[in-house]
């Protein structure tokens, strides 16, 4: 049957089709839906896992068992997972194991721009790489069979485009297939020193192997047009190089992007008088290319920063873009805000008013750094805020133990931050730790995580107590504050920055958007109360503008929060 | 010959369903169908786009600046925004709503004056109409996106059964009056 479908549902339907038992994931922009699809096939166990690491360990014990394994992330996510990575391409698979990595080339939603293909090389395992969703399906099925012939792990790499854009599926039914026997193998899985010796080479002649494969398997095809220019390319970029040339140009579509071949590439490279290189991110085939001898154009007038598109590549390459109408007008930005509604508001604006240092953290309230609150100091990756308040403090000492504060959400913080609360508890800095419990991994879209009590299917699950945690940890002073009251949330933070010990603020609420929250009717202006102060323009809610001097609500965003009341002295705010 | 359709307006107004809608109608009248989202961070309340393609082969899941044949917009400033993404001769649909974002709740910039006029001076084809008073006039103010795509049928050569049934099959069925009602609103109001 024909469908339109995601990149990641299609994934998760050759996940599906090719009899895959086991997904273990961590949700991260744009991998997200793989395993939400998964999900909704009962032949398939999934679950969300507190973060990357875990989850491949997962994926690598249910091969090891000798069922089909699948783990997913984003492409930050896979540096978590580099370590279990990077050894079970020695040891190899016993089912097969796919692992898929979604990259995000003009970082939509992430924090930098990695070009995941590095880490294939780097722990030589194949990657492959669809250019739409019938190939995210296709690809995904052939992964575990390339997988078990090979006996490796399979990175599939998708990107933002691939992987959120809808195109034509066929899909087929799925193929049971039956567990291999577990058999105790001491030299093949237990990697200390005197085996992984010994696997190293296996490792090596594996690649020959694939590196031979790759010269004639149907992920890799050669598209002959006019041969006055040759395009090696891959994933979405492909689909960019055909809407541009069409059959004007012969196409060299790599779908396996490693280990790269080199008979065909050198092939195609002679039937052609021109080789251009179009590739997103990092200069990969290109550099490949040119080891083996060939003159190519590629970076030299391709970015490696940011997205591709149609036009782009035709204007880079000397191809006439259409012209299109323009206004002469200065635009106002519309970056994203944090919800009318959002729990984060209240805490962040509490911080801004005493004037914190905030160390960041990844989640919905990275948000808190943009106008007007600008309450964030540093977001660098998940768990990071923790760990770096340590340093801050140990570096500065009662210069900064204070005013500082980590904020970090109740997911990131089981993904990472235990690791950090642990060396503050361990190594004792005066530091102050802000848990933003919004009961959910919001940014991604609502999955549940190991403070929900809730699993991926939304059914009841182990919950895991996040003061006991921190007391458990050695936390003396836990305290839990409701972000919607602003006076609680100011006493507990002075209280908490001056006593000379670390400390656990828990702000708990959660997040507006979760269905089961009940809302309170909008805030209503009384118009001959306000008289145009803005105070309450200072918590940046979206639902709260200015119009001819007075404060107007937007009652389809506005869920009667009423942290904007506190802040009005003159009731105008009802 | 591909055509162009992108959907654009703030985060949360529903802009999902409406290319739900496109690419199940477009699929089942036998065209390739490419339809392209962003979902994570921007979608909190900021600009979002959707880009809706089709014809007998597409390629790239994009619509690049001037390419558009329709920009369906369910805010006016949005419109404006991806102004540049429409062809030479192409067509906005545009819901007249005004939505601050936060530079102008903040002060730091204002809301454009005139921006219909502006458009149509730039030289394309403006179809405006107050999308969320026919949606509330037609049971909620969530269905501006399908008085949006009942304003865009009016330019497609196909029988409306096909978009009722589309929105059928899109729709739980609670909704699916509702919705029939916003869909003719949106395409028979003057």
């Amino acid at each position: 049957m024909k469908q339109l479908m995601l990149g990641n549902q299609a994934l998760a339907r050759g996940l599906y089709e090719a009899g895959c038992s086991v997904v273990s994931s961590y949700p991260g922009t744009p991998s997200t839906e793989v395993t939400e699809e998964a999900a909704k096939y009962d032949e398939i166990y999934c679950e969300w896992a507190p973060n990357e690491k875990v989850a491949m360990e997962v994926a690598f014990g249910a091969s090891l068992a000798g069922k089909r394994s699948f783990c997913g992330m984003k492409h930050v996510g896979l540096n978590v997972a580099a370590d279990p990575l990077f050894t079970c391409a020695y040891t190899g698979v016993n089912g097969g194991m796919v692992i898929c990595v979604a990259d995000d080339p003009g970082m939509h939603s992430s924090q930098n721009e990695q070009d995941s293909r590095h880490y294939a090389i780097a722990s030589k395992v194949p990657m492959l790489e669809p250019a739409d969703s019938a190939e995210a399906c296709e690809f995904a099925k052939k992964a575990f069979d390339l997988s078990e012939e090979f006996d490796t792990p399979v990175i599939i790499k998708m990107c933002t485009r691939v992987a959120h854009s809808q195109s034509v599926v066929e899909t087929s039914p799925r193929v049971e297939i039956p567990a291999k026997p577990y058999e105790k193998n001491i030299a093949k899985y237990v990697m200390m020193p005197g085996n992984a010796i010994r696997r190293h080479p296996f490792v090596e002649e594996r690649t020959r192997k694939l590196i031979t494969y790759a010269e004639n398997c149907d992920f890799n095809r050669v598209e002959m047009g006019d041969t006055k220019l040759g395009i090696i390319t891959c994933s979405t970029s492909y689909q960019y190089a055909k809407e541009v040339f069409g059959d004007k140009a012969s196409i060299l579509k790599l779908g396996m992007v490693n280990p790269l071949p080199e008979k065909l590439i050198l092939d195609f490279a002679s039937k052609v008088e021109k080789l251009v290189i179009i590739e997103e991110l990092d200069p990969v085939i290109e550099n490949h290319c040119k080891q083996l001898g060939l003159v190519v154009t590629g970076k030299d007038v391709l970015p490696i920063e940011g997205e591709f598109s149609q036009n782009l590549i035709a204007e880079k390459l000397g191809v006439e873009v259409p012209a299109s109408c323009s206004l002469d007008e200065t635009m106002p930005g519309r970056p994203p805000v944090m919800c009318a509604g959002c729990p984060h508001r209240g805490l962040f604006f509490t911080l801004k008013q005493n004037k914190c240092n905030v160390l960041g953290d990844i989640g919905c309230y990275t948000l808190g750094a943009v106008a007007p609150l600008n309450a964030m100091d540093m977001t660098l990756c998940m768990g990071a805020s923790i760990s770096s308040i340590h340093g801050f403090n140990k570096a500065l000492g009662q210069e900064s133990e204070g005013k500082t504060v980590a904020v970090i959400g109740d997911s990131t913080f089981m993904h990472s931050g235990m690791t950090g609360l642990a060396n503050i508890a361990y190594n004792q800095s005066n530091s102050t730790v802000i848990i933003l419990d919004n009961s959910i991994t919001g940014m991604t879209g609502h999955q549940q995580n190991p403070t929900t009590g809730y699993n991926i299917k939304g059914d009841p699950a182990g919950k895991i107590d996040l003061e006991a945690l921190c007391r458990a940890m050695g936390f003396e002073r836990v305290r839990v504050i409701d972000p919607y009251n602003l006076a609680e949330c100011d006493k507990v933070l002075k209280e908490e920055l001056a006593v000379e010990a670390p400390s656990v603020i828990i702000s708990r609420r959660p997040c507006a958007l979760l269905k089961y929250v009940k809302h309170e009717a909008p805030v209503k202006v009384c118009e001959g109360n306000c008289i145009g102060c803005k105070s309450c323009m200072r918590l940046g809610c979206p639902a709260i503008s200015m119009k001819n001097g007075k404060a107007v609500i937007d009652t389809t965003l506005c869920v009667g929060c009423g942290v904007c009341k506190q802040l009005c002295k003159f009731d105008a705010l009802q | 010959m591909t055509k162009n359709i992108m959907i654009v307006g703030v985060g949360g107004q529903g802009s999902l369903l409406a290319s739900k809608l496109l690419g199940h109608l477009l699929l089942s009248e036998g065209y390739d169908v490419k339809v392209s989202e962003v979902h994570g961070m921007s979608q909190r309340g900021g600009s979002v786009v959707t880009y809706v393609r089709f014809g007998e082969k597409v390629y790239s899941p994009i619509i690049d600046k001037g390419e558009a044949d329709f920009i369906v917009s369910f805010e006016k400033l949005e419109a404006a925004r991806y102004l540049e993404y429409l062809k030479k001769d192409g067509r906005i649909v545009v819901n007249t709503q005004e939505i601050d974002p936060m530079p102008v709740i903040t002060g730091a910039a204002q809301y454009p004056e005139n921006l219909i006029e502006k458009l149509k001076a730039a030289g394309a084809q403006v179809d405006a109409m107050d999308c969320l008073s026919l949606a509330e006039e037609a049971g909620s103010s969530k269905a501006v996106n399908i008085v949006l795509m009942g304003r865009l049928s009016k330019y497609f050569d196909l029988p409306v059964e096909k978009w009722q049934k589309a929105i059928d099959e899109c729709v739980p069925p609670k909704f699916a009056r509702l919705n029939h009602k916003a869909f003719l609103l949106g395409r028979e109001s003057e």
